[in-house]
């Protein structure tokens, strides 16, 4: 399949003369690389300028701070890729790495990556001392663990689905390991992959911009980017800034949609599957600008031609040590040892958990830890539904409408991505001047960025609803009451649990960042587990962060074991037909 | 007031493209179902049959045109019109029971006379037993007969079924469609009229008292066929057979003018697999036929639909391998010697055909080789095409120019790049 990829080759490669699109291509090209080794270059620098003070509040400085916020995210990208390439293919083809790799997985989903910012961060600080390259890649690390979970997970499902025949007929080919993985698994992930990718940026956008500017006990940093910016802007209570900050990152975001990310849907649309045409064949215009230019053609060409080569070289690991034949020690056998080390591995981490806090904490911290738990709990259930009970009648009302769902359905996607944390001063700034109880008041932010995306999962499942269940509804005259239980909503239910899904995910990760906030040298403290971690990462006091997150964890573990989980199974039980 | 349950009266219909112009699928369309009668809607796929019963079912506005129901003008779906839906549109989350009571929701019924009511109409249609069963356990002739059921359960006046039986097999259609005749033949429903619309003749003829046939390009009916056969009717009758028979003889003949031979670049391609036109040209060669045959047998033995025979017929009358006379086909002499040839052979007989009879394929050969770099955008062909034909008959046309020209070699075409290219003589 990826030899499509080069698709040209065959084709009339003679002699052509340069084309306006051939320059637009090349300039397109050479500022990449030169903004992405700019922004590469100053992260290696000596650890100088992280320090708060240091950020320029003049808007002329944004650019750059933005390529740098860029960079960092495409840096995480990478490594998430990569990543999710090993972790997942891994856990797809050894039974026992998977016994233990899918459940890890699944708890890693769960821990807040804010919380364990001050962890990663110290980790890098030290590993690198004096070098700006380690707050760098503690930011770096922080969001390529927002982003490659759901990227892992989506492929290793692709890899377990790769199709009976498609499977066979690699294997009567006799390719090699590295041969079925170029050209057979990444092909078909493609699609799912390129879509969660999408998804990971969507909302590392918010942990870029969290990551930049953190301080931990007496070690404060300032990585140069547009989330510094707004601290900074915080802090002189300036909100001009912020506004600036607010263009600044919706350039950015809508030009990583338009160069990255519209071009890669519109290329990975060969690697469908499905036999059926689709609706619309999704297009970008940077990709026809590429297709269009005969330069870039014979470019490709070359590329294609060295990757095709590197996928289709054999790399056949050295024939098998001949299994040691104990057929005394059967599967089973194999499988207790396999997890009774795993097991031990466990209690022995545990038991170093326990040793790391124990010292220091009470049951005491237990109680208050727990109290505020349940009091964040609570905020995440009401929001979540708050924000369903308000935008599915809306999505509903826009999904059934082609026209305005063309129109509404990127704004939705793009506010989805937006970083809702930019947006926290100006509310505070009003929580301030209006003197209202932030208690209740600061709550809302918590789902400020994520309460979107059930409003465009709700939007995609309502105009992804059947004609002809709509038109047998209309036939049928049913009263508007009905028409509201018995067909759409049970109809876009699945998309609803979806959205709520990830609302919820996003609103706990924001309760660290949106339950105890400042506007100059007012701070503002709504309580809450994500107001108690926030505390308690500034105060520098590790072991009850360790805490906070631990329960933050088992909340959000129980919370998609016990809600989203069956919530979701009856959903798609009920709307399945076959 | 006319004594019709349903008349429509010069019905037009027109949708709005992204593009501005409109595309029209009807034109002047009159029809009338009387009390009592059951009338067929033939035509091919492609010509507004489905439109038109959604028109009649309130759940599409006609662009200009009367829409009579029982004499009043129908602005909506109206109480006493019920709908059958070829993919039975069944609630997946609903049980049999909770989807066919559905259908009475507008009358605002006590609970417990719903639930009667609903009952009865299961037990009618042959799903006792299955009440509480949701659809996805339930076979696709079962799914239909609760789709049937919630179209009854009403009580409507005029039911509208818009290919009911075309997503079963042949055998769970024929039951399905013997079962609900029977009902109307014992007086068991209290509807006074039905519409069918179908693309299988003989189902028509099996069904209905009357039978229109739609032309294939927007316009008046173009025919219609008393059906006078007592029911139950033998399908291997003669004068079952006649009926058939007449019905291709209007199908064909009307087929041999929309073809618009030598139409230049007006002339519309029917999709046609080049695989199709392979087996059904050695089929036709073959001892059975000899090169000749009537095409409602040809239906019956290849066991195919007379939409999906007329395409292929028509696909070889334009390239010339065939030739249509009223109610039979017969290949010429290059289709006998295509049939008998070898792959080399049989492109090269397809290439000079191609050039030869579709004014488009010798078009397109000429742009490229004029061109520099002998390759032109798709766009090109689209845009020029669509100066005779509607955009999307301009993509299908294209689409099987493109199919039919790879087998040829006569060009290749990348699909990334939406662009032709001169094929360069093979190695």
């Amino acid at each position: 399949m990826l030899q499509q990829a080069g698709g040209f080759t065959h084709a009339g490669s003679g002699r052509r003369t340069p084309s306006w699109q051939d320059a637009v291509a090349v300039a397109v090209v050479l500022a990449a690389i030169v903004l992405l080794g700019t922004a590469a270059r100053q992260a290696m620098a000596p650890f100088a300028a992280t320090h708060a003070a240091d950020i320029s509040l003049a808007p002329a400085a944004l650019p750059l701070y933005t390529l740098r916020t860029v960079f960092r995210m495409l840096a995480a990208l990478a490594l998430s890729v990569a990543f999710t390439f090993g972790y997942a293919t891994l856990a797809a083809k050894s039974r026992r790495a998977e016994m233990v790799l899918i459940p890890l997985l699944d708890v890693l989903q769960s821990v807040p990556v804010l919380g364990y910012l001050s962890f990663t961060v110290m980790f890098f600080v030290s590993a690198f001392p004096g070098s700006q390259l380690g707050p760098e890649l503690a930011a770096i690390f922080a969001i390529f663990t927002s982003q490659a979970w759901n990227m892992t997970f989506s492929f290793y499902q692709s890899l377990r689905m790769v199709p009976h025949d498609l499977d066979e007929a690699s294997r009567s080919f006799r390719d090699s390991a590295w041969q079925r993985f170029w050209h057979l698994e990444v092909p078909f992930a493609m699609p799912g992959l390129i879509w969660n990718t999408m998804m990971s940026v969507s909302g590392g956008w918010f942990f870029v911009v969290a990551a930049e500017a953190i301080s931990v006990g007496d070690l404060q940093i300032a990585l140069p980017g547009v989330g510094s910016y707004v601290a900074r802007a915080i802090g002189a209570r300036d909100l001009g800034a912020v506004g600036w900050a607010i263009v600044a990152m919706s350039g950015a975001i809508l030009l990583c949609d338009q160069l990255l990310f519209a071009p890669l849907v519109a290329w990975c649309e060969k690697f469908r599957f499905e036999q059926t045409a689709a609706q619309a064949a999704p297009r970008s215009w940077v990709a026809a600008l590429f297709h269009r230019s005969g330069a870039f053609r014979a470019l490709h060409a070359r590329v294609a031609d060295a990757l095709q080569q590197a996928a289709g070289a054999r790399l056949e690991l050295p024939p098998r040590v001949p299994r040691l034949s104990l057929p005394a020690l059967p599967r089973r056998m194999g499988d207790a040892l396999w997890l009774l080390a795993v097991v031990l591995t466990i209690a022995w981490l545990a038991a170093r958990f326990l040793h790391f806090v124990q010292a220091s904490l009470t049951w005491g911290d237990l109680a208050v830890v727990a109290g505020n738990g349940g009091l964040t709990l609570l905020r995440v259930l009401l929001l979540v539904a708050l924000a369903c009970a308000i935008w599915v009648p809306i999505g509903v009302s826009i999904g059934l409408r082609p026209k305005l769902t063309a129109v509404v359905q990127p704004v939705a996607q793009f506010l989805a991505a937006f970083p809702a944390n930019l947006l926290f001063p100006l509310a505070v700034f009003l929580i301030v001047r209006l003197r209202v109880d932030p208690k209740i008041w600061l709550s809302p932010l918590m789902i400020l960025g994520t309460q979107w995306y059930i409003l465009f999962n709700v939007i995609a499942g309502a105009s992804a609803f059947p004609s002809d269940l709509r038109e047998a509804a209309a036939s049928l005259r049913l009263s508007s009451v009905r028409w509201w239980t018995r067909v759409i909503l049970p109809g876009v239910f699945p998309y609803l649990v979806t959205g709520a899904i990830t609302a919820s995910g996003g609103a706990w990760n924001a309760s660290i960042v949106a339950e105890a906030v400042s506007w100059g040298p007012t701070r503002l403290d709504a309580g809450g587990l994500g107001a108690y971690i926030a505390r308690m990462t500034e105060a520098g006091d590790y072991p009850r962060i360790a805490l906070g997150i631990a329960v933050m964890s088992v909340l959000v573990v129980a919370v998609n074991r016990f809600l989203w989980r069956p919530l979701y199974a009856f959903a798609e039980r009920r709307t399945r037909l076959d | 007031m006319s004594a019709a349950i349903l008349d429509l009266q010069r019905v037009c219909m027109a949708y709005q493209r992204s593009s501005g112009a409109p595309l029209e699928v009807l034109r002047d369309i009159d029809l009338e179902v009387a009390r009592g009668e059951i009338v067929g809607l033939l035509g091919r796929s492609g010509s507004g049959k489905s439109t038109l019963l959604r028109i009649a079912a309130g759940l599409v506005r006609p662009t200009r045109g009367e829409v009579l129901y029982r004499g009043e003008h129908l602005t909506g779906p109206a109480p006493g019109i019920a709908v059958v839906f070829q993919t039975f549109a069944l609630y997946p989350w609903l049980t049999v029971q909770r989807n066919v009571e559905l259908g009475l929701d507008a009358l605002r019924l006590p609970a417990a006379e719903t639930r009667r009511r609903a009952l009865a109409a299961i037990d009618l249609i042959g799903l006792d037993g299955f009440q509480s069963a949701y659809p996805r356990e339930l076979s696709g002739g079962m799914r239909q007969r609760v789709g049937f059921a919630r179209a009854i359960v009403g009580d409507p006046a005029l039911l509208l079924m818009d290919e009911p039986f075309s997503a079963l097999d042949v055998l769970t259609a024929e039951t399905l469609r013997t079962d609900f005749i029977d009902l109307w033949i014992e007086r068991k429903l209290p509807i006074e009229g039905m519409l069918l619309v179908t693309h299988n003749i003989e189902e028509a003829v099996l069904m209905c008292d009357r039978i229109l046939i739609l032309a294939s390009r927007p316009g008046p009916i173009a025919a219609q066929v008393p059906v006078t056969l007592p029911h139950p009717r033998d399908r291997f009758s003669a004068a079952f057979h006649a009926v058939v028979e007449e019905i291709y003889a209007g199908l064909t003949s009307r087929l041999a003018d929309s073809i618009g031979k030598g139409g230049g670049l007006g002339q519309l391609l029917p999709q046609v697999s080049i695989n199709r036109l392979n087996g059904f040209m050695e089929m036709l060669s073959s001892s059975a036929f000899g090169g000749h045959c009537e095409l409602a047998r040809l239906a019956r033995a290849l066991a195919l639909k007379a939409n999906e025979l007329l395409p292929i017929a028509a696909a070889l009358h334009i390239l010339e391998f065939a030739e249509l006379r009223d109610v039979s086909i017969q290949l010429t002499a290059a289709g006998r010697v295509y049939a008998a040839g070898g792959t080399d052979e049989r492109k090269r007989l397809f290439r000079e055909h191609l050039l030869r009879f579709v004014p488009l394929a010798a078009h397109v050969c000429q742009v490229l080789e004029e061109r520099g770099d002998h390759r032109a955008p798709r766009e090109r062909f689209e845009l020029e095409l669509q100066d005779h034909l509607s955009h999307e008959d301009a993509e299908r046309t294209l689409h099987v120019l493109i199919d039919w020209g790879r087998y040829a070699e006569l060009f290749a075409y990348h699909a990334r790049s939406r662009t032709f290219v001169r094929s360069t003589p093979g190695p």
